[in-house]
């Protein structure tokens, strides 16, 4: 009898504390949460509030702007964005499609800015008659545009 | 007896008419087998080199769903010329058997010379090919881009031809080709 009542009040003792972790642990998961739920409500996902399981909202189709007379520089040395569609111009190691209107010898019969003069420098600093290769990918730096808004909304001003 | 002769030489007549019906016809089908863009590039040099190119550009995939195959650029429409295009097509399948640009590399290396071959042809017929589908006449400039409507009227004043503004639009231009000194006008090739 003594030795039965010792298991069971071993046993009893070891319930409680059993118990005493469950619900620590379902605190924690209420208080995890609420505190998720809250801050859920307050962030949006980039792709828009629709459900996992809903198709997301299709954002409108672009192409390409055509903007006559170009578009103002946000800052100052910012490479120039391109105003125009480029798919028909091929840059490769035979031809730079750009430079059809935009070199020194066409520039004007096209009506097309010029190529800076930064351009024609080398690394080592001299000077070239043909554009220099580190700036001969000129979408590198020079992007069209869609006219697409910004994902996110910000202040953001342009240098006037 | 005289009846019967008539009757031979009507049955002749109508024999010859018969079989120059089926020998025209076959001659004409023979030769529009060969005017097809699946019989140009079942020759690895064109299915390797410009066929590869084509198939960025404009003339193959665009909004309207109209296509432009390698006989409605480079084989004239009209029949005498084309006849004359297909007799000079010797030569090309005389370079085939010699394998003279049997490799991209080697075809690299004549494409400038290639190239200019074409241009040539298209500049002394006024870009004959082009003009099967381009003209002027329908061009309404109201709905293109500023820069080609103005460039187009120019065009028209000063007597330019497709090609001469217009080259590698199809294919890549060749390596050592510059279009800056090229400008229709202005330098004389």
């Amino acid at each position: 009898m003594g030795l039965l009542m010792n298991s069971q009040l071993i046993y009893r003792a070891m319930m409680e504390n059993e118990m005493k972790k469950t619900i620590l642990v379902m605190m924690a998961a209420v208080l995890t949460l609420f505190f998720t739920a809250s801050a859920m409500s307050e962030v949006m996902s980039l792709r828009g509030n629709s459900d996992l399981n809903a198709m997301a909202e299709k954002p409108a189709k672009k192409t390409v702007q055509s903007i006559k007379g170009g578009i103002a520089r946000s800052y100052k040395l910012q490479p120039p964005m391109v105003p125009h569609t480029t798919d028909k111009y091929e840059i490769n190691l035979k031809n730079n499609g750009c430079m059809k209107c935009h070199s020194e010898k066409t520039y004007k019969k096209e009506k097309s800015p010029k190529v800076g003069d930064s351009h024609y420098v080398t690394r080592d600093g001299k000077t070239q008659s043909t554009i220099s290769s580190r700036r001969y990918f000129c979408n590198q730096c020079h992007a069209t545009q869609m006219g697409a808004e910004p994902l996110v909304k910000n202040m953001f001003e342009g240098v006037k | 007896m005289n009846n019967g002769k008539r009757m031979g030489g009507f049955t002749l007549i109508l024999i010859g008419i018969i079989a120059g019906i089926v020998l025209w016809g076959g001659f004409n089908t023979a030769m529009e087998a060969t005017n097809t863009e699946e019989f140009c590039i079942s020759c690895h040099e064109m299915e390797q080199a410009v066929y590869q190119e084509l198939q960025d550009t404009i003339h193959f995939s665009n909004r309207t769903g109209v296509r432009a195959t390698c006989p409605d650029c480079h084989v004239p429409k009209e029949w005498i010329h084309k006849i004359i295009r297909k007799i000079k097509a010797s030569n090309e399948l005389y370079h085939k058997m010699l394998g003279t640009i049997d490799t991209v590399e080697k075809f690299e290396e004549k494409r400038l010379e290639l190239a200019q071959n074409v241009w040539k042809e298209m500049k002394d017929t006024d870009s004959r090919e082009c003009r099967n589908c381009h003209n002027f006449d329908s061009m309404d400039f109201d709905r293109q881009a500023e820069r080609s409507a103005d460039r187009h009227d120019e065009a028209i004043d000063a007597g330019y031809t497709c090609i001469d503004c217009h080259k590698g639009i199809a294919h890549s231009l060749p390596a050592g080709y510059d279009p800056a000194n090229d400008l229709p006008g202005e330098a004389e090739e």
